[in-house]
């Protein structure tokens, strides 16, 4: 069962940026590429926990502010010769407002 | 419909053009997404590191060890491989290439990267068995299995292919004579000197030598039994090598009626008299030269590739090339012109006991050549003032004695890579050890710093150990290390280099990110982490009243003005401006750091007080209690004037000569808020005791009886550098004049993240001298800009968010309903 809750409208967030989502259990990255697309992952990076959604957007990856990992945006693996992934949960956008289903983590 | 690519030649040259190619895709796919590939290749095997035969040859490695691509590669990339038939007709009109067996393949671009033949002297008895060149696995696989049967071996030629299969024969457990023509070893790599030592290094070993000997004839029935020379000489001999020099294997080019000289002629975008058909690597002859050597084979591949993917403007331009013989003990380097000619001079070192010679041609200061036997420590440093044509007169005193002579207080001569065991760390700060690194290279067949650094993370944070991965790099892949792109690309994004984006930005008044990623053709949609604060810094350092700061350009630390720290919180650095405090601004301090429970304060080295552990949603609340306390943003976070540090100065300190903290606080109100290529950091001391440490300071001031000593390019960190003696002033107005001048010239000409230090090094004291001391008018147009740029600059950007600026920045959502 899909469970979509709403979180923000796509303009609050800056493109090639992104918000965090604070939940009952962990936080998460919402991030917005250049062309509008809306990803959201778990605010933690496969590699030392570092909080993802405080790197630098491009494309649609995002690099770790603490030790430059890449993380790509859509599957939540580490770019590169890295190893490990993070989880990744569904996104829409409606009428311009994103929308992310918490309960459909996607498994690494 | 994708059109069709042959590339005749399986070798490190071609292959590496393929590998080009395809960083060009645009999708995900493997292989290429423009071309349909087949690769044509007279040997059996896929591609190997053909430099690495030496050490297959004296049993350091396996041929295993030193494939590049597996036959599975070529597989997943898609590529029609054919090997053991070797192409022996390109047929321009029909545009197909027919192989020995007869197969035909046509093409729509064909590239020709043949490599060489080994030069076999056309004197009698050649061809008899057991006589051979040094070319590839089948001549290594035929001398080891000669070096069972038989005892006596000659190689002829000793140069430096020569001298590795002799020192590889050796090995093998032969007894080795090496024969030269000239009466000097690697006479075209070594002066006389140094081929000297290496002789007698080598005599050491066992090897022997037949100088000045020109052989006639090659003897025996049917296997090689000896040689006849000139002068009636004999020698017994069961396995001859000859390795007197390589030829361009340019035949099937020419039967095709493609131009060749010495060479396949190929342009700047290394494509022949025929459009349709380009060439890399040994075949080639580029602007009248033929290169031997890896390095420019691989610069060669990249501008192929580019060519063929259609993206790019890049070209070939030629390279500059240096040598280091593969004799496991033996450390050799050599570079450029390194033969005096009238007008050159020349320094030299020589330590007979200890076996260690250095010799640099200098003109006008900048280095033409180095030939280094027995430390070649240096060898990069110095072939990187040769490429960068570095002024070296500001060092030249102790330039012999090596970089970390040069104020290095970081490793000295544990920088020995060759001596160091495998499990010694080389990268303290991701725990890579020296066996880590060389094994990631062999395993992945690695060239390039940039590829080690993803692979095994070595060199990738402080970067302090960079010299050192370079040195382990050179001595696993030998000459095949590519020490010397002839400019650093930005980043992955770009084969432009950070002076290329300086200067576009500055001549085609370029003004936002996309437009100079558009102009200079970058290859990503929009940049990365890399290259995208940057250009940011580019262009807001150029035009600081016009451009607007792109804040997602920016690291993180700029873009919420603080620290972050491993657990995600910040640390948060009020301005000090010289170190100077009130008791208001304390209790304001103490104030703060109760509200908002700060767990951990400390007193940093830049005389101001950090507070730690501050959740990234209470900065704006903190700021604004800190602002209406009078603070302004400390910039310790940023890319940016940090600090400036003073000592009690003349006002208390019965030494002092003038009042170091007055000056202090002028100087800081002068220049906070200045974003910078990297941080950037004043001192003033009031006497020579030097207490303010001025002197390891990016820019710093002693104070003297009769005025200021200015005192530029220190550094403290990683590797500490002593600043260099800018000049002497005597009123505190021409110290601010010079020190703005000063900090504008390295913010407008440095590299991003290159501190003074480094800049100092590269563009040469003597060039700063120029702008900022000897020209008046430059010197005040320079001050001027920095005043300029700091009308902007100088609003506080604590006090901006307090007010709600970038609020986005320091909310959390929550989930609705």
């Amino acid at each position: 069962m899909s469970n979509w809750s709403e979180v923000v409208a796509l303009e609050d967030i800056p493109r090639l940026g992104s918000r965090v989502v604070k939940t009952d259990t962990v936080n998460i990255a919402v991030f917005r590429t250049a062309s509008d697309e809306v990803f959201a992952m778990k605010d933690e990076c496969p590699h030392k926990q570092g909080p993802l959604s405080q790197g630098i957007v491009h494309g649609t990856s995002v690099t770790c502010p603490l030790h430059n990992w890449k993380i790509d945006l859509a599957s939540g693996e580490a770019l590169g010769p890295d190893e490990g992934c993070t989880n990744v949960f569904p996104v829409k956008i409606e009428n311009g407002m994103v929308f992310i289903d918490f309960k459909m983590a996607v498994a690494a | 419909m994708k059109e069709k690519l042959v590339l005749i030649g399986n070798g490190m040259a071609g292959m590496r053009a393929l590998e080009e190619l395809f960083k060009h895709n645009t999708s995900d796919e493997k292989g290429s997404d423009q071309y349909d590939i087949t690769v044509i290749g007279a040997e059996p095997h896929p591609n190997y590191n053909r430099i690495m035969l030496s050490p297959v040859l004296a049993g350091e490695q396996t041929i295993d060890d030193i494939i590049l691509n597996s036959l599975e590669w070529y597989e997943e990339n898609d590529i029609e491989l054919v090997t053991g038939d070797a192409a022996a007709e390109i047929s321009r009109v029909k545009k197909s290439v027919i192989t020995e067996s007869g197969k035909e393949f046509p093409y729509d671009r064909l590239l020709i990267a043949t490599g060489s033949n080994p030069f076999i002297i056309p004197i009698p008895g050649a061809d008899k068995e057991g006589v051979l060149g040094f070319r590839d696995i089948h001549d290594v696989d035929t001398m080891v299995q000669a070096s069972k049967d038989y005892n006596k071996a000659v190689v002829i030629g000793g140069g430096l292919l020569g001298l590795e299969a002799a020192n590889g024969l050796m090995k093998q457990g032969m007894d080795v004579m090496v024969v030269h023509l000239l009466d000097s070893l690697m006479e075209r790599q070594l002066d006389k000197p140094a081929s000297a030592l290496l002789k007698a290094s080598l005599e050491k070993r066992g090897m022997t030598f037949m100088m000045e000997a020109s052989t006639a004839e090659i003897i025996g029935d049917k296997r090689v039994s000896g040689l006849r020379f000139t002068d009636g000489t004999i020698v017994a001999a069961e396995l001859v090598v000859m390795a007197v020099g390589i030829r361009p294997n340019f035949e099937l080019a020419q039967k095709a009626g493609i131009h060749c000289e010495r060479g396949i002629v190929v342009n700047d975008t290394m494509q022949t008299f025929d459009p349709t058909i380009y060439a890399v690597g040994e075949c080639v002859q580029h602007r009248n030269e033929c290169y031997g050597l890896v390095a420019p084979l691989f610069e060669q591949a990249k501008v192929a590739a580019n060519h063929l993917a259609r993206v790019g403007s890049t070209r070939y331009i030629g390279s500059m090339t240096s040598t280091k013989l593969k004799v496991t003990g033996i450390d050799l380097f050599s570079a450029g012109e390194f033969n005096e000619e009238e007008g050159d001079e020349v320094l030299q070192m020589q330590d007979v006991a200890s076996g260690v010679y250095k010799k640099l041609v200098l003109k006008d200061n900048v280095i033409k050549g180095a030939v280094m036997f027995g430390d070649t420590m240096d060898g990069t440093w110095y072939f990187s003032l040769m490429r960068d044509a570095t002024n070296v007169a500001d060092f030249r005193k102790t330039i012999l004695f090596g970089q970390h002579d040069l104020g290095d207080a970081g490793h000295g001569e544990a920088t020995m890579v060759m001596s160091l065991p495998d499990d010694a760390e080389i990268c303290g700060c991701n725990g890579v050890s020296k066996g880590d690194i060389v094994q990631a290279i062999s395993k992945n067949g690695i060239f390039t710093l940039d590829e080690v650094r993803a692979h095994t993370k070595a060199s990738s944070s402080c970067g302090s150990c960079t010299g050192l991965v370079e040195s382990i790099l050179a001595s696993t892949v030998g000459e095949g290390y590519d020490a010397t792109p002839s400019k650093k690309a930005v980043c992955s994004c770009t084969d432009h280099g950070h002076d290329d984006v300086i200067d576009a930005i500055k001549d085609h008044e370029l003004k936002t990110i996309p437009a100079v990623r558009e102009f200079l053709e970058w290859k990503t949609p929009d940049g990365c982490a890399a290259c995208r604060p940057a250009l940011n810094y580019y262009l807001l350092a150029r035009w600081p009243e016009e451009y607007e700061d792109d804040l997602q350009s920016r690291f993180i630390n700029e873009r919420a003005h603080g620290n972050i720290q491993k657990d995600g919180t910040y640390s948060v650095v009020p301005r000090m401006f010289g170190g100077l405090v009130k008791p208001d601004e304390l209790r304001a301090i103490a104030d703060v750091c109760d509200k908002f429970d700060v767990p951990e304060m400390k007193v940093t080295g830049g005389q101001r007080i950090d507070m730690f552990g501050i959740k990234k949603e209470d900065l704006p609340a903190m700021w604004k209690d800190l602002s209406d306390a009078g603070f302004v943003s400390g910039h310790a976070y940023g890319k940016a004037m940090r600090t400036v540090k003073t000592c009690a100065g003349n006002t208390w300190c019965r030494f002092g000569t003038q009042n170091s903290t007055g000056l202090g606080v002028k100087l800081e109100e002068l220049t906070w808020g200045s974003y910078m290529q990297h941080k950037y950091k004043l001192a003033v001391s009031g006497c020579p005791r030097n207490c303010a440490e001025a002197t390891i300071k990016d820019f710093g001031v002693v104070c003297v009886d009769s005025g200021y000593e200015l005192h530029i390019g220190g550094n403290g960190g990683i590797k500490v550098r002593v600043t260099d003696l800018l000049c002497k002033v005597e009123t505190e107005e021409e110290v601010l004049e010079y020190c703005a001048a000063f900090t504008q010239k390295y913010r407008e000409e440095a590299h991003y993240l290159e501190r003074t230090a480094p800049w100092v090094e590269r563009v040469g004291l003597t060039y700063i001298k120029d702008c900022v001391l000897d020209d008046e008018k430059e010197r005040k147009a320079l001050a001027e800009r920095f005043k300029i740029s700091q009308k902007v600059a100088q609003v506080d950007p604590w006090k901006a968010r307090a007010e709600g600026q970038a609020s986005h920045e320091f909310t959390q959502l929550k989930i609705a309903g």
